[in-house]
């Protein structure tokens, strides 16, 4: 549905996406990550056809979005960071107002805002006008705008924003059953969402990808990933360190504590998967280790996240450790 | 075409509704309406002429408008921008010029209605004399394409800021100049230095040359294209700066 190629947006002297390419298509939610300033918003507001890219060609549903923006723009919804509205407005009249440019009239305007106020929970307040409600129903009330007209793509950015956790899972859950028909891109900084919604991310890193693939594939990066976590309730950490050493798909081990006895073994690069926690597992059977947690771990978003772009903030790796 | 007509139509409505949301066209309304009677009847004095026209009432628009119109219509680009509400609405499948001049024509139609609510004025002079009613429309068609000229500057100084104070100075600078283009005092300084083709030249951009005629009841297609050409060129530029600010 979606189709970016080679993205570029200079402003003035400085480069704020660099060659950005992707694709998402339907039934996809792509999530999109990195600091602030690394070219998310701007990424978005050039598929949106907000901004003119300074190079490269946007497509959305099979429409270029630089010589044919109106049909493409009609299958997108969008939810400007920020979540903006016309303030002077009710709920309900800002609804209607965006249903009428989306091109539904009479009956069909009616229903697609009944459906809206009803998936975004606001008919508490639909009579109100925006300027007087609470920053959650602000911002629910611009993502009822975004998917007023039913979108083949919804573009999010930053959905949960400003929300607070029960909201944040409500928007949460709607992403993800709406990204089962849907195109979905959506930029968030909280990474425990994107493991939660998307089938997909991307992060961004000063106006460039530098990671692609699903949450799991990303979490793999990380250096912990494939790594077995041995939990002990006694046990001398020399003795049982020497005996994790000796397995021969054990790269190194390291005493994560003492007391309890906590020990992570790092595979060989051949040696990941189920294998190697059995492996570990058949040596502390053997010696009658009193094991009271054996796991493997997946990896952690956050540190993949921060490995990636780390250089960004100015800080070397062992101060943000 | 029919979709562009009901593009204009939805934002007009909408842009229109958010005047009468806010006091700001009650506020413009009132002021308008008190200003005129005023200038008209204790200024200019209406009835010690004892003449059957509106000459003593249109005389104060190009005045009256020099400051209230930029006041109505700062807003128009200003707070779209400010608000953040401009990346929503142009994201919508609509394109610019549609979203530029639906904004126009709701200002405009604030204006209309404050021109309108002058209609006392003219139940007045028809009933104390025999005026010339063609004259007296001649010279609403004239204040109301004035109006439009001048709201048109306001959407151009608009669009350039996200400041409303600094979009509404500009305007009356900008729209200052155009009425002080051909009073005698600007020509005669122009006439010691600059060659006389180009005292006519600026002479001819003066809106006060262009009303003027109107408001006697001659309405020449010169001098109502004039006005049109002001209001087309300025929503044009408006177009170019909107197109600007998002190209960064």
């Amino acid at each position: 549905m979606i189709k970016v190629r080679n993205l570029k947006k200079n402003f003035g002297p400085k480069v704020a996406v660099n060659g950005v390419s992707f694709t998402v298509a339907k039934g996809e939610v792509l999530g999109f990550l990195g600091p602030n300033g690394a070219g998310k918003s701007t990424t978005m507001r050039m598929i949106t056809g907000f901004i003119p890219p300074t190079d490269g060609e946007i497509s959305v549903g099979g429409f270029d979005m630089l010589n044919d923006p109106i049909p493409a723009k009609r299958l997108i919804g969008y939810l400007p960071e920020n979540a903006p509205s016309y303030g002077d407005m009710t709920v309900q009249g800002f609804l209607s107002f965006a249903a009428e440019l989306r091109g539904l009239a009479g009956d069909a305007r009616r229903q697609a805002v009944e459906r809206a106020i009803e998936m975004c929970f606001l008919e508490a307040v639909r009579h109100q006008s925006i300027e007087t409600l609470s920053k959650g129903f602000r911002h629910r009330t611009c993502f009822a705008q975004s998917i007023i007209h039913d979108p083949e793509v919804l573009i999010l950015d930053e959905p949960t924003d400003g929300l607070d956790p029960n909201q944040k899972h409500e928007v949460r859950t709607l992403i993800r059953r709406m990204g089962e028909k849907k195109a979905i891109i959506f930029s968030t900084h909280i990474l425990e969402e994107v493991e939660a919604v998307c089938s997909r991310a991307i992060i961004i890193d000063r106006g460039a990808i530098v990671a692609n693939g699903t949450p799991a594939e990303l979490k793999a990066r990380s250096e912990n990933a494939g790594a077995v976590v041995l939990r002990l309730a006694s046990g001398a950490a020399a003795g049982v360190k020497s005996k994790i050493d000796g397995i021969s798909a054990v790269e190194r081990s390291v005493v994560v504590s003492e007391s309890p006895l906590v020990v992570r073994a790092f595979p060989r690069k051949s040696g990941r998967g189920p294998e190697f926690a059995r492996a570990v597992g058949e040596v502390a059977l053997r010696e009658r280790w009193a094991v009271e947690e054996l796991h493997t771990e997946e990896g952690r978003l956050d540190e993949v996240f921060r490995d990636i772009t780390l250089p960004d903030t100015g800080a070397t790796k062992e101060e943000a450790q | 075409m029919s979709d562009s007509i009901r593009n204009i139509r939805t934002i007009a409505k909408r842009e229109f509704g958010g005047y009468f949301a806010s006091p700001v066209a009650f506020v413009f309304i009132v002021i308008f309406l008190l200003l005129a009677a005023f200038f008209t009847f204790m200024i200019a004095g209406f009835f010690e002429r004892g003449e059957a026209n509106l000459q003593t009432f249109f005389t104060w628009h190009p005045w009256l408008y020099l400051f209230l119109v930029p006041a109505v219509g700062m807003r128009l680009w200003s707070d779209e921008r400010r608000l953040g509400t401009i990346e929503l609405l142009l994201t919508m499948p609509v394109t610019a010029w549609q979203a530029i001049v639906g904004k126009f024509l709701a200002a405009w139609a604030v204006l209309a209605l404050a021109l309108a609510l002058t209609f006392p004025v003219v139940i007045t002079v028809n009933y104390l004399g025999h005026p010339d009613n063609g004259v007296i429309l001649g010279g609403y068609i004239g204040s109301l394409l004035m109006a439009g000229a001048y709201l048109s500057i306001s959407s151009m100084t608009s669009a350039l800021t996200r400041n409303q104070v600094v979009s509404f100075i500009l305007a009356v600078v900008l729209a200052l100049f155009l009425i002080l283009a051909g009073y005698p005092p600007v020509t005669g300084l122009l006439v010691q230095w600059a060659s006389p083709w180009f005292v006519d030249g600026v002479a001819a951009v003066s809106m006060m040359t262009h009303f003027e005629s109107i408001q006697k009841g001659v309405l020449d297609s010169r001098d109502v294209l004039y006005f049109l050409s002001i209001i087309v060129f300025s929503l044009f530029t408006t177009g170019v700066i909107v197109r600007a600010h998002r190209a960064g």
